[in-house]
């Protein structure tokens, strides 16, 4: 069952609790979002290659484990980043295709620069991977990036940073962030409905009503 | 829901065309509609329901789902009108049945007395066009009354000794604390300072058909999947569909208001999304496109009886815009908020709400808010503190540790009015329909610079307060984007400083309305939406009470 097939299902379920009237008032239009969302969510992520060649893969793959890497918790590669990349090189980022395609190549050739012999970068070690990132890596401080103006000249390195962030952390319903592995470490809930007290610092907390009181005595 | 619905033909003249169904324009279709009127709303983008709406980042943030896309609607920007300005994304707005009122923030602050008479108070400001309003705070309390009760808004009344005079409560309780609120109210009274539930347009509690807030996480940016936030769409839309009289017209796009020869307007013209023509006939027209689209219409609509663009004899459509200082101050705590839990805003503080310029130095004043406004995505881009690796094994272990353990103090403050701060037509850049596109002309004033800069000390000081481990923020920048898309179309009593009078008619077109952000004389401190929704609720009453009166015939 989907992530989001259960989130709906359990506002079906919650209903009593939240707002009878509100899930009779709603339960065609309910019904017809779960069906979509486990559609797009069977669809999405899907186990074969669309734009990659699986050499091309791999050694996206090991860039992006490089990235997020993998220690005593999963990082890119457990979270199937190269699969939602290549999903997504065919949807959302058909316009960054290009940047993968030249990207690709030059980053190799540094790889053959750097270690003489040797052609590809899943083939280093992962200290030889990273001197291979950090000279592509500028050394000026990342302006504040945004997902939404994404500026276009910009080069592989920071398109596959960029691509593997979202891959890591979007909602697993949306095809990347296998398993929910991305939300698991950043300590992220996989449900889409929550009660307070949410965290530390509001538990026990008096609250509104204590701030209530204090304004009445004004 | 959209069975209801009748559907008028393009050649009925119907009593209204309203242009947009945003927070404005929703709710002058429901009272219009609801007063017997018969009423088409041209909506530019696609009619979206509850259903259609997901936590799909990629969706809503990159693939802009729900708001004006920069590919089929490019801008360009400058910063004074002797520059070429260049393309460059200008703007957001909601571009969908609802508007901006479906993936705002819901942050709902009434505005203060001040904010309506400040150029009384204060005097005038040397280069800007600073102004009372033509209407008080008194004028418009009743209409935000009705806002908080018809709409639904969480909130506690007189829980700030700042809050303006109100005539009634708030409908329902606040919403849950969350832990950056927690933290924000106590460190803020330590400091002395007067911290309160936030108001805010989401439920805490349900209503018919409407969910109460269910803490998904997922406000800004997003459309609510339970109806929870009171969005145009959520509320004003669905009831003006009951009515029977209002026809909702999606996927519209209005590009010319027509005239007749005796300077009236008599409909409005739009593309269908298969981009076919049509003019939709009505005996008035009500643009509540929002501040940047309401001046661009107007100027689109130039014919050879109003040059200039329509309703422009004073030359200031598109003129006076106003974004809204302020930024954010992030900060780093020792345990987990988990404050991607819940809606943004738990707590607010207005003890800055108006400033002694003589003490500070400039003009101006504004509030906090403890907030959370991060996805997961965005907080992988922006999230961690300057200096932190972008990638390996530093980067993970610090969006591990800090994701669940960051929150924000957002600072919103004033924009004051400058006259070449504005939104014109580009003579070069063209939409995809072969429009002329929008042109942002934008710096802002030095004073609201140094108002942001001096809000975020406080804010440092806040979290100083609160014992973070870490907190950070950049100076103030000059803006040149905007979400709060304000004063373009300002109301006022004279005709030659003002585009319309204080029944949101336009000084030149009898039968010409507009009521939307572009209507603010100046900027309040930061939450606008309200105010816009209160607006629409008086301006549906003024323009009923014209019509009534056979004020709007031929």
């Amino acid at each position: 069952m989907t992530n989001e097939l259960s989130r709906r299902n359990f506002l079906l379920q919650a209903g009593t609790g939240l707002s009878t009237a509100w899930v009779a008032a709603n339960w065609p239009a309910l019904l017809a979002a779960s069906t979509h969302a486990h559609r797009a969510a069977q669809s999405a992520a899907p186990p074969k290659l669309e734009f990659f060649t699986p050499e091309q893969a791999a050694e996206i793959d090991a860039i992006t484990a490089r990235i997020i890497p993998t220690d005593d918790t999963p990082g890119a590669h457990e979270a199937g980043v190269v699969y939602f990349i290549d999903h997504g090189l065919t949807t959302f980022g058909v316009d960054d295709q290009k940047t993968y395609r030249e990207g690709l190549p030059e980053m190799q050739a540094r790889v053959g620069e750097l270690f003489p012999g040797v052609a590809k970068f899943s083939a280093l070690t992962p200290e030889q991977q990273d001197e291979v990132l950090h000279s592509f890596d500028e050394h000026a401080p990342p302006s504040r990036r945004s997902i939404r103006a994404r500026p276009g000249a910009q080069n592989f390195f920071e398109t596959v940073q960029q691509h593997t962030i979202v891959g890591f952390l979007i909602d697993p319903d949306f095809g990347g962030n296998h398993d929910g592995a991305g939300w698991k470490v950043i300590g992220r809930e996989r449900e889409h409905m929550f009660q307070a007290p949410f965290g530390y610092y509001d538990k026990n907390y008096p609250g509104w009503e204590a701030a209530m009181k204090e304004a009445d005595k004004k | 829901m959209m069975v209801d619905q009748p559907k008028y033909k393009t050649s009925d003249e119907v009593d209204f065309v309203i242009i947009g169904s945003g927070a404005a324009g929703g709710i002058l279709a429901k009272e219009l509609s609801t007063n017997g009127f018969r009423v088409v709303v041209l909506e530019q983008g696609p009619y979206l329901t509850e259903a259609d709406f997901t936590h799909n980042e990629i969706e809503i943030l990159a693939q802009d789902k729900l708001t004006n896309h920069p590919k089929l609607q490019p801008t360009s920007v400058r910063k004074t009108p002797d520059e070429k300005a260049k393309p460059q994304r200008a703007l957001v707005y909601g571009r969908c049945v609802g508007g901006t009122s479906v993936h705002f923030t819901a942050n709902f602050w009434r505005f203060h007395e001040i904010d309506f008479i400040e150029r009384s108070k204060i005097g005038s400001i040397a280069g800007t066009g600073l102004t009372d309003w033509p209407i008080t705070y008194a004028d418009l309390e009743p209409y935000y009354t009705k806002v908080e009760w018809e709409i639904g808004v969480s909130g506690l009344a007189g829980a700030s000794p700042f809050d303006p005079p109100r005539s009634k409560p708030y409908p329902m309780p606040p919403l849950p604390v969350k832990s950056s609120g927690v933290i924000f109210e106590r460190a803020a009274k330590k400091l002395g300072w007067n911290p309160f539930p936030a108001p805010m347009a989401i439920l805490s509690q349900p209503r018919p058909g409407r969910s109460a807030c269910v803490n998904c996480g997922f406000c800004l940016s997003f459309g609510c999947e339970v109806g929870a936030k009171s969005s145009s769409l959520a509320t004003a839309i669905r009831a003006a569909e009951k009515t029977g009289r209002c026809e909702i017209r999606p996927n519209s796009y209005v590009h010319r208001i027509e005239t007749d020869a005796n300077g009236r307007a008599t409909g409005a013209t739009y593309f269908d999304d298969k981009r076919n023509i049509h003019l939709q006939k009505a005996k008035a027209v009500v643009v509540c496109a929002n501040g940047a689209e309401t001046p661009r219409l107007l100027l689109l609509s130039a014919n050879k009886q109003f040059p200039n663009g329509l309703a422009n004899s004073s030359g200031l459509v598109g003129k006076y815009l106003m974004f809204n200082s302020g930024g954010t101050v992030t900060a780093l705590y020792e345990h987990p908020l988990n404050d991607y839990k819940g809606y943004c805003v738990s707590r607010v503080l207005h003890d800055f709400y108006e400033l002694d310029a003589q003490k500070v130095g400039f003009y101006g004043g504004g509030g906090l808010d403890a907030r959370f406004d991060f996805t997961p995505i965005t907080f992988g881009f922006n999230g961690l503190p300057p200096g932190t690796p972008s990638w390996g094994k530093d980067f993970k272990s610090a969006l591990a540790h800090n994701f669940s353990r960051t929150m924000e103090i957002f600072c919103h403050g004033t924009s004051l009015p400058v006259e070449n701060n504005s939104f014109s037509l580009d003579p070069d850049l063209k939409d995809a329909w072969g429009l002329p596109a929008l042109r942002l002309t934008y710096k802002d004033h030095p004073d609201d610079l140094k108002l942001t800069n001096w809000l975020f000390e406080r804010a440092h000081e806040l979290h100083e307060a609160a014992g973070a481990q870490k907190k950070w923020s950049f100076p103030a920048r000059e803006q040149q984007f905007g979400v709060h898309l304000l004063g373009t179309c300002r109301l006022g009593n004279d005709p030659k400083t003002s585009v319309i009078n204080p029944d949101h008619r336009t000084h030149d077109i009898k039968n010409l309305f507009l009521c939307d952000g572009s209507s603010l004389v100046t900027s309040g401190r930061g939450q606008p939406t309200m105010t816009i929704m209160a607006l629409a609720f008086r301006a549906a009453d003024r323009i009923t009470a014209l019509a009534k009166r056979g004020e709007l015939g031929a």
